[in-house]
């Protein structure tokens, strides 16, 4: 009944038998143990989900996993180096404190990095705009705009 | 950078960066759905597609049957198993108590809103458990529905629960009604609104969830669920719904993902998952998915209202008169019934000395979800109606939005309102002023004439508000129909090395109790914040305490935990002055260190807490060992943060987009320990705030009692580019009754925004003689006022 699916998650091999309409994130989640990535809606829209499939930040709950077939995924788990310091977009959002609860973090996180890579440069506008597919219930987005602005400058350096 | 946090500001007013971040950031939270165990099963809730219905049958034998399925229940199975309560009493005007009809954990012969659990499906895996549910065969006769408070209370309503005829939960009163009907009488001018206070669903970001275990080994339960006060969960859930011993059960509230109220309640799921984990004895898990959570989470607000103020010739404030209908949904949630009446009706007198105040509230049955608590829960209600009340009569009499206020503004503390509450402080105008400042109000005439040149309509609206928080003193809230006690407790543990745990009974899924908490026993007792951790969540650490709800967490948890920290300061005075061979009224404690008064002879606090756990020489006669002090602490009055909110939008009138450009905010929360997590609050609760106003609105069909809006495409929570950043800052005046002066604010910037958004839209839309819009003025309803008052201007 399984399907055979082979990635690379955070830099590692992986490879597992799975249910064929195993969704990318439930992959993470359950059978990887990464669960950073969370869920937060079942209609694509809240951001939650956000990981990195090569290099572009894509909602895992809107994939299945075999649609990840081959890919280098890049999840929240994976950002920080080997001895814990955290990227710069994850600092920033520290020190501008831009989360609250944390379950719509990692996804944000994923998804500023995406952003400031396509628009290094974004003003506040951007940013706002950018960040459409990202739904924050606790920060009214305020630090969350702040943050990216510091860590793309961060990123830049 | 990196795993180790070193913050150099440990001080109360400082701006330290949370403790809790770094694993948020790293993917290293956990939230409940993050928590597994051997063999868990999952749970998937076959729900009601109709609103109103009988159940002449149910048939699970296929789905019995089904691959991967370990169990289906029914409500038939939950034999000895009781509804779900309600915490408060409400009694009626003519003295007879709210009708409590049973709130079945899952549907008795009968189902009242769409999403009303049915059946519980346990399988080895969510897929199979949906699969399974699709086998069981529901014979429905359905019902007709209705789904709005005065539609409810209609003669000839569909009848919802026998036990409530008419639909009528209760009808309420706050006030003297003679008086205050012979004030209007004498009044030189009446102001008059119908007021719509919109539904709303609060959506934590994080479903609700739960994981639910029995353990042969001990006949024990433990259960992982989203939840802001486990300890009143597990209450509420053994003693109540399923007559388990309280100290068999374990409730582990982790990491939350955001609550807004939503996460207060006991809910059918979790209370199902408990007594079936015994019945499979397999661990249960429960994720919802957002359709079941719009559809089966608490809503919000849903008021209806008629609200008058009745004013003399110089614009003061004589008389106010509301009467509305809440609706409750089709059963009471937890605390449902005091949301609308004892946290509503008694902030009408809001920053004001209006003398005479009524208000009657009819509480109605309706087939739809359970409306309960949301941030601020009464108190955006309220502040909504008086300052739509004030606006209106300050631009119907021609006075000032600013000057019609501070005519009317308390100014003598304490103060008694005619709606029960005596607020013990406050400064109503500096935070008007301020406010007025932050905003550049005097810049206002210059941008409107700007924007008129660009086509739009700029508008600017004030909220001046009040809110009771720090919830409650016990006594004053068991006299006004509280079920449960409104104290807090918490525990300072002062290991032998002299790092500290504190165990909090409040309960922070999102604002920062790790951080704030650490800095306030880091300053009580000189030590670095990096050696307090702070526990919170779970019943089987903490000690019995209320959760987080109505911004009490530092007034009432924080004075607990005050309180306790100075038990431990006070007997580490004893043992530091066996140790000096001092007398122990001569023994000062300062920056971490006993000292004896006038000398340099001192012992470090990790010297004392080492004594206490190795009392070698150590006043064993008299003092017990170690140092673990636990304190309850019940406050003696609420507490009433209050601010300035103001909000200038510009509409287009071609497209009826109503942009907010700028949002400031003046508030008074009393002293204020992090301003960087205050601020957040303020940010998200005013984010909020503008939602409700402008973008969010819970839709039912009004026949078949559908929810409309039962997914993110079609119920708009702002996102990054609905909101402006905003402009905020604070005034303080301390809180007199709790000794770290706070008044709390989580809730303010949703109690404020509203209003002020509302009134800038009017204000806005009045140069085309638009004269009322409701929440949300979405683009669609804007664009066809302004459309409908042109056209009847021309007719």
């Amino acid at each position: 009944m399984g399907i055979q699916v082979a990635m690379t998650v955070n830099g590692k091999a992986v490879n597992a038998d799975v249910e064929p309409r195993t969704l990318l994130v439930d992959f993470l989640r359950q059978h990887l143990g990464l669960t950073g990535t969370h869920v937060g809606c079942d209609t694509a829209q809240c951001g939650a989900c956000t990981v990195h499939l090569d290099g572009n930040a894509v909602k895992s709950c809107n994939m299945i996993v075999a649609q990840a077939e081959g890919a280098e995924v890049l999840t929240i788990e994976g950002l920080a180096t080997d001895d814990g310091t955290m990227h710069p977009m994850q600092a920033a959002f520290k020190e501008c404190h831009g989360l609250q609860c944390g379950f719509c973090t990692p996804g944000m996180v994923l998804s500023a990095i995406d952003l400031v890579q396509r628009y290094p440069q974004a003003d506040e506008k951007t940013i706002r705009e950018e960040l459409d597919g990202n739904m924050c219930r606790c920060t009214g987005y305020h630090n969350i705009v702040k943050a990216v602005q510091q860590g793309a400058a961060a990123m830049s350096n | 950078m990196g795993a180790i946090d070193s913050s150099q500001f440990a001080g109360i007013g400082q701006p330290v960066l949370r403790k809790e971040d770094y694993r948020f950031l790293t993917g290293a939270g956990r939230y409940t759905d993050d928590v597994n165990e051997r063999r868990q099963t999952y749970a998937y809730f076959l729900r009601s597609p109709y609103a109103h219905a009988n159940v002449r049958s149910i048939d699970t034998s296929r789905a019995q049957a089904a691959p991967g399925v370990v169990a289906v229940f029914t409500g038939a199975d939950l034999t000895g198993v009781n509804g779900l309560p309600c915490g408060w009493l409400i009694t009626s005007t003519d003295g007879t108590p709210m009708k409590e009809p049973p709130h079945p954990v899952l549907a008795q012969g009968k189902v009242r809103h769409a999403g009303d659990q049915v059946a519980l499906v346990i399988a080895e895996s969510v897929l199979e458990a949906k699969d399974a549910a699709e086998l069981i065969d529901v014979d429905y006769d359905v019902l007709p529905a209705v789904v709005t408070g005065p539609d409810a209370l209609k003669p000839g309503a569909p009848q919802i629960h026998e036990q409530a005829p008419g639909n009528k939960c209760y009808t309420w009163a706050l006030g003297d009604k003679a008086a205050v009907d012979a004030a209007f009488g004498k009044a030189a001018h009446i102001t008059k609104l119908d007021i719509i206070n919109n539904r709303l669903v609060p959506n934590a970001i994080e479903p609700r969830c739960a994981l639910a275990s029995y353990d042969r080994h001990d006949e024990s339960y433990t259960l992982y669920v989203a939840n802001q006060n486990p300890h009143v969960e597990r209450l509420l859930m053994t003693a109540f719904v399923l007559g388990l011993p309280e100290h068999k059960v374990r409730v582990i509230a982790p990491d939350v993902g955001g609550g807004f109220g939503s996460k207060i309640y006991l809910y059918a799921e979790e209370t199902a998952m408990v007594w079936a984990s015994k019945k499979v004895n397999r661990t249960i898990k429960w994720v919802a998915e957002r359709s079941e959570a719009f559809l089966t989470d608490a809503h919000g607000r849903d008021h209806v209202t008629h609200a008058e103020l009745a004013l003399d010739a110089n614009g003061k404030f004589l008389a106010m008169r509301v009467h509305t209908t809440a609706n409750m949904g089709a059963y009471l949630s937890t605390f449902a019934s005091c949301i609308p009446t004892i946290l509503y009706a008694t902030l009408l007198a809001g920053q004001y000395t209006t003398p005479l105040i009524y208000c009657e509230v009819t509480a109605a049955f309706t087939n739809t979800a359970p409306v309960d608590a949301y941030r601020g829960a009464g108190r955006p209600e309220a502040t909504f109606v008086v300052e739509r009340l004030v606006h209106q009569a300050a631009v119907d009499m021609g006075i000032a939005q600013d000057e019609i206020r501070r005519r009317n503004f308390i100014r003598t503390f304490p103060y008694q309102t005619p709606v029960a509450l005596m607020y013990d402080t406050g400064n109503y105008d500096a935070t008007l002023d301020e406010g007025m400042k932050i905003a550049d109000v005097a810049g206002f005439p210059a941008r409107k004439a700007e924007a008129k040149q660009r086509g739009k309509l700029r508008g600017i609206g004030y909220s001046a508000y009040i809110e009771a928080c720090g919830l409650a003193p016990s006594n004053v809230a068991g006299a006004l129909g509280a079920r449960a006690g409104l104290f807090e407790a918490g525990e300072v543990r002062v290991h032998p090395t002299g790092s500290v745990t504190v165990f909090t009974g409040s309960h922070s899924h999102g604002q920062g109790h790790e951080t704030t908490f650490a800095q306030i026993v880091a300053a009580k007792l000189g030590i670095p914040v990096e050696n307090i951790a702070v526990v919170h969540g779970d019943t089987g650490r903490v000690p019995f305490g209320m959760g987080t709800y109505g911004s009490r967490s530092l007034a009432v948890g924080g004075t607990a935990i005050i309180k306790a920290v100075e038990k431990v300061i006070a007997k580490g005075k004893k043992i530091a002055a066996h140790l000096l061979e001092a007398a122990e009224t001569d023994i000062e404690f300062k920056d971490g260190k006993f000292t004896v008064g006038g000398t340099d002879r001192s012992k470090a606090f990790a010297e004392i807490s080492l004594a206490a756990y190795v009392p070698h020489n150590y006043p064993l006669a008299e003092l017990e060992p170690g140092l673990d002090e636990t304190a309850f602490y019940d406050p003696t009055n609420f507490t009433y943060p209050a601010g300035t909110h103001i909000c200038e939008v510009e509409i287009d009138p071609e497209t009826g987009v109503v942009d907010v450009v700028n949002f400031s905010a003046c508030d008074d929360f009393g002293n204020i320990i992090n301003p960087m997590i205050v601020e957040g609050q303020v940010h998200g609760g005013v984010a909020q705030g503008i939602g409700q106003a402008l973008l969010e609105n819970c839709v039912y069909d009004l026949e078949s009692g559908q929810l409309l809006t039962g997914s993110y495409m079609d119920y708009a929570i702002p996102r990054a580019h609905d909101v402006p950043s905003f402009k905020v800052g604070t005034k303080v005046t301390p809180c007199t009754h709790n000794p770290l002066g706070a008044k709390g604010c989580g809730e303010a910037g949703a109690i404020g925004a509203p209003a002020a958004v509302m009134n800038a839209v009017h204000d806005a839309l009045s140069a085309v003689g638009v004269t009322r819009i409701d929440m949300p003025a979405s683009p669609h309803r804007v664009w066809q006022a302004i459309h409908q008052t042109t056209q009847s201007a021309h007719a």
